[in-house]
């Protein structure tokens, strides 16, 4: 970083000195890079969770954590950790501040200091929750947090309450971005970029935005009714005193649905550029792709009861939520056979990045088809909390969204840093990464359908087997993740100074327009877009 | 220890295989076994008992084969496109960014898809919602860390907590079996009537494909079909519920008709309900007679 940082030095207006260029930041690349170092740590944490809960998790009786609880504490920071400080701060915070300006022509986002704001609210939320897994014997409810379980007397101390406030923290960051990207996105496109010919990624990150503003504020809600329940003896949602549960569980659904949706869509973005930057084509279907993208933002949220098939909802409102939940099946068809649409006929280049790209689109392809089992109400019924569950959300976020991380992190690390990785050791990273999750998460769908319940410190004996495979995957995995490191290190030694425009001809949005890494302000003039 | 045992046997690699070989080998046979219970490398459902679970298997014997051909489509689309545009096979690409036609069809083929799988899922989903025939009424109450049994009609009820692995006696499975199973006749239609006494629990049983959250406050409905033949259904509780989440199993354990008589005589001597507010007995027996 300090290499860019002298840079950086005859730049009109970039400031100098630790303290104003990092922690005053208003500049979008060096928040977006701030963002990324954050979702890398937050990623080694919440990874090295789960690593440590797949050893135990590999053979029957419990043998390394105390007890259940110090499970369920495990769990619950896992999940939260990786969806609200891994997935969302590196998908939207960093790539998202770091590309979606200078490919809409901008010189910054519509608000820098808000962008400020909203990355540094990020470290004090994801103390608080680290803090909580601590305090009080930390807070063991799963990221669903429920009540009664996380109520007052389900989880009496204080670190549930730290755990609301991290949330609260973090939903604070997140909305105050969204309204920032929503600005940029509308406001600050450069001069003959309609939004029809704005680039895909960006076309993500405005549906992504939508879905924060929307979505995060109704999580807000449902989690200070449970604070002021806890805290203040208020009964939205304690059943002996008149409130109800199950509210609780359609409020967090109505956000929690759209976040699985806000966690994806940019990766969608991604890798529409990588796809048809390595085809050497333009993106086939574009209209297609950017309707379908708000189309699944659209429907994302009437669906999201399908997480409570079990919960004893009438009936007929199961059939609709089914129903509404297969519809998505569509849109996110169309882009898959979009994406193949646009390498067909293509001269394609193996790069990095496509590599991550294509193993995207399989196996978002295999996430996606077990959704379709999953949204099936009647048949939920054996499915629903099982490691099937597990498996599916694992293929579409582990190996959907985080494998959108990575093809975004090699597409553009040379864009970032003014770097170029070692493209052996890269595509080790892949391989290795690929066989750990697949080995880690495939297992999973057998040990559900045999009706292994979710959240288990110690099984039957007879789930063994799968569980042992499950755990060598995570283990691939984790050796994965060490390499990725490798890939970074070996770049920043080595210093292989890389060219504006790395990929060629393919690669036509405006930021291969710009020098790697780009001026502090990017663009001397708005460049002009074509008709 | 009792219960690494079978954990043992299974780490080898050589015995994994055969143990997949059996597994296979199973799936045609497991049904005539007398416990409905998952097996070591078990690649599919459990076993179906009842219609409810035999529905809901056949649904997602189509879902599986559906989703297989979709999935291996996917990869050949992929496959094949690699190897026949990589960069050196076909050094100029194409311009097409359009083909109205195949737009069309990959959007209405899966909607046909999806119809063709929604027909029968909502007649399995109506199906096993509820039905006017059952022969008897069980309520099920989850609370930390057991399951409370009562029979309305024949005013007993009783706890069922997991067996701790120290007391296991030989033939007793870890983690699944518990010190008094809900014993119900053979060949029986049951309604469930589940609540909560504290947290959310969560009562699931596989091969009834039978599950549904118990919540404190509201009383949830639901029905199994025992089928004929003496077995032992096997389930856990599916809900986070704290610190021994992974230590409430459940035991269905069907009985001929004769000796669910008999069991119902110790057991109205041992787990009589006398000891029950009245009126509760009262609004399950109006539930009953609805």
């Amino acid at each position: 970083m300090t290499a860019s940082a002298t840079d950086h030095h005859d730049h009109h207006g970039a400031p100098t000195g630790f303290v104003r260029r990092w922690l005053y930041s208003t500049n979008h690349k060096d928040i977006g890079t701030m963002y990324l170092i954050f979702a890398i740590i937050a990623a080694f944490i919440g990874g090295g969770i789960s690593v440590y809960m797949r050893m135990e998790l590999m053979e029957p009786g419990v043998q390394y954590m105390a007890d259940g609880h110090v499970w369920n504490v495990f769990t619950t920071a896992h999940g939260l950790i990786m969806v609200f400080f891994v997935v969302m701060p590196g998908l939207i915070g960093g790539f998202g501040n770091w590309f979606v300006p200078i490919m809409i022509g901008a010189p910054d986002m519509a608000f820098p200091r808000m962008n400020n704001i909203s990355f540094w609210l990020l470290p004090p939320a994801f103390l608080l929750l680290l803090l909580s897994a601590v305090s009080d014997g930390g807070a063991g409810v799963g990221w669903t947090i429920y009540p009664p379980l996380s109520g007052k007397e389900g989880t009496p101390g204080m670190s549930m309450d730290m755990a609301i406030f991290s949330l609260h923290i973090a939903g604070v960051s997140s909305i105050l971005g969204a309204a920032n990207f929503i600005t940029t996105i509308l406001n600050m496109r450069t001069p003959g970029m309609t939004l029809h010919k704005m680039p895909l990624f960006a076309w993500a990150m405005l549906v992504t935005a939508f879905l924060l503003l929307l979505a995060v504020p109704v999580l807000a809600g449902a989690i200070t009714m449970l604070l002021t329940d806890r805290n203040f003896d208020t009964a939205f949602f304690v059943a002996a005193e008149g409130g109800d549960p199950i509210l609780f569980l359609h409020l967090f659904w109505f956000f929690g649905h759209p976040e699985v949706y806000i966690m994806i869509l940019p990766a969608f973005g991604i890798v529409s550029h990588i796809i048809s930057t390595f085809s050497r084509k333009p993106v086939f279907g574009y209209l297609g792709m950017a309707y379908a993208m708000v189309a699944i933002g659209f429907v994302g949220f009437i669906v999201w009861a399908h997480h409570m098939y079990t919960v004893g909802m009438d009936v007929d409102t199961r059939a609709y939520f089914t129903a509404a939940t297969m519809v998505i099946a569509v849109p996110t068809g169309v882009k898959i056979f979009s994406w193949i649409a646009t390498m067909w006929g293509g001269s394609i280049r193996f790069e990095v990045p496509m590599y991550w790209a294509i193993g995207f689109i399989f196996l978002f392809t295999v996430g996606g088809v077990t959704g379709v089992v999953l949204s099936n109400a009647g048949l939920d019924q054996v499915l629903h909390n099982t490691y099937y569950v597990i498996a599916h959300f694992h293929y579409v976020l582990s190996l959907g969204a985080v494998f959108g991380l990575f093809a975004g992190f090699y597409y553009w690390f040379a864009k970032m840093t003014g770097f170029e990785y070692n493209k052996t050791l890269a595509l080790l990273h892949f391989w290795v990464t690929f066989v750990g999750v697949n080995l880690t998460f495939f297992p999973m769908h057998f040990l559900g359908l045999a009706g292994m319940p979710r959240r288990y410190i110690d099984y039957p004996d007879a789930f063994a087997g799968w569980n042992m495979v499950a755990s060598y995957g995570s283990y691939i995995g984790a050796a994965g993740a060490v390499l990725f490191l490798v890939v970074i290190l070996e770049a920043f030694i080595v210093r292989r100074r890389a060219a504006a425009n790395p990929w060629g001809e393919g690669a036509t949005t405006l930021e291969w327009t710009v020098a790697s890494p780009p001026p502090y302000h990017t663009f001397d003039e708005l460049p002009k877009v074509k008709n | 220890m009792f219960l690494s045992r079978n954990a043992r046997n299974n780490t080898g690699l050589v015995s994994a295989v055969k143990s997949i070989v059996m597994a296979f080998a199973m799936i045609g046979f497991a049904s005539s076994a007398f416990a409905a219970e998952p097996q070591p490398w078990q690649l599919g459902l459990q076993p179906a008992s009842g219609t409810v679970a035999t529905a809901a298997t056949d649904l997602h014997n189509l879902l599986l084969v559906i989703i297989t051909l979709i999935s291996l489509f996917v990869l050949a689309l992929l496959v094949y496109t690699c190897l026949r545009f990589r960069e050196d096979k076909n050094p100029n690409p194409s311009k097409t960014t359009h083909n109205t036609v195949i737009e069309i069809l990959w959007t209405v083929i899966p909607v046909v898809i999806l119809v063709v799988i929604a027909v029968p899922s909502f007649k399995l989903l109506y199906y096993m919602d509820r039905t006017d025939e059952t022969d008897m009424v069980v309520k099920v109450v989850g609370a930390q860390w057991y399951w409370t049994y009562e029979y309305p009609s024949e005013e007993i009820a009783f706890d069922s907590y997991m067996v701790a692995e120290e007391d296991l006696v030989e033939g007793q499975k870890r983690l699944l079996d518990v010190d008094n199973p809900l014993v119900v006749p053979e060949g029986t239609r049951i309604k469930l009537l589940v609540e909560a006494n504290d947290v959310m629990h969560s009562f699931f049983v596989p091969s009834l494909a039978v599950q549904i959250y118990t919540v404190a406050g509201r009383t949830n409905e639901a029905w199994i079909d025992v089928p004929m033949g003496e077995k032992t259904y096997y389930g856990q509780c599916n809900q986070i519920c704290g610190i021994n989440h992974s230590y409430m199993p459940i035991v269905i354990k069907a009985v001929s008709a004769e000796d669910y008589q008999e069991w119902l005589k110790t057991a109205r001597e041992e787990f009589a309900m006398n000891d029950r507010p009245a009126d509760a007995v009262q609004t399950i027996k109006l539930a009953e007679a609805q």
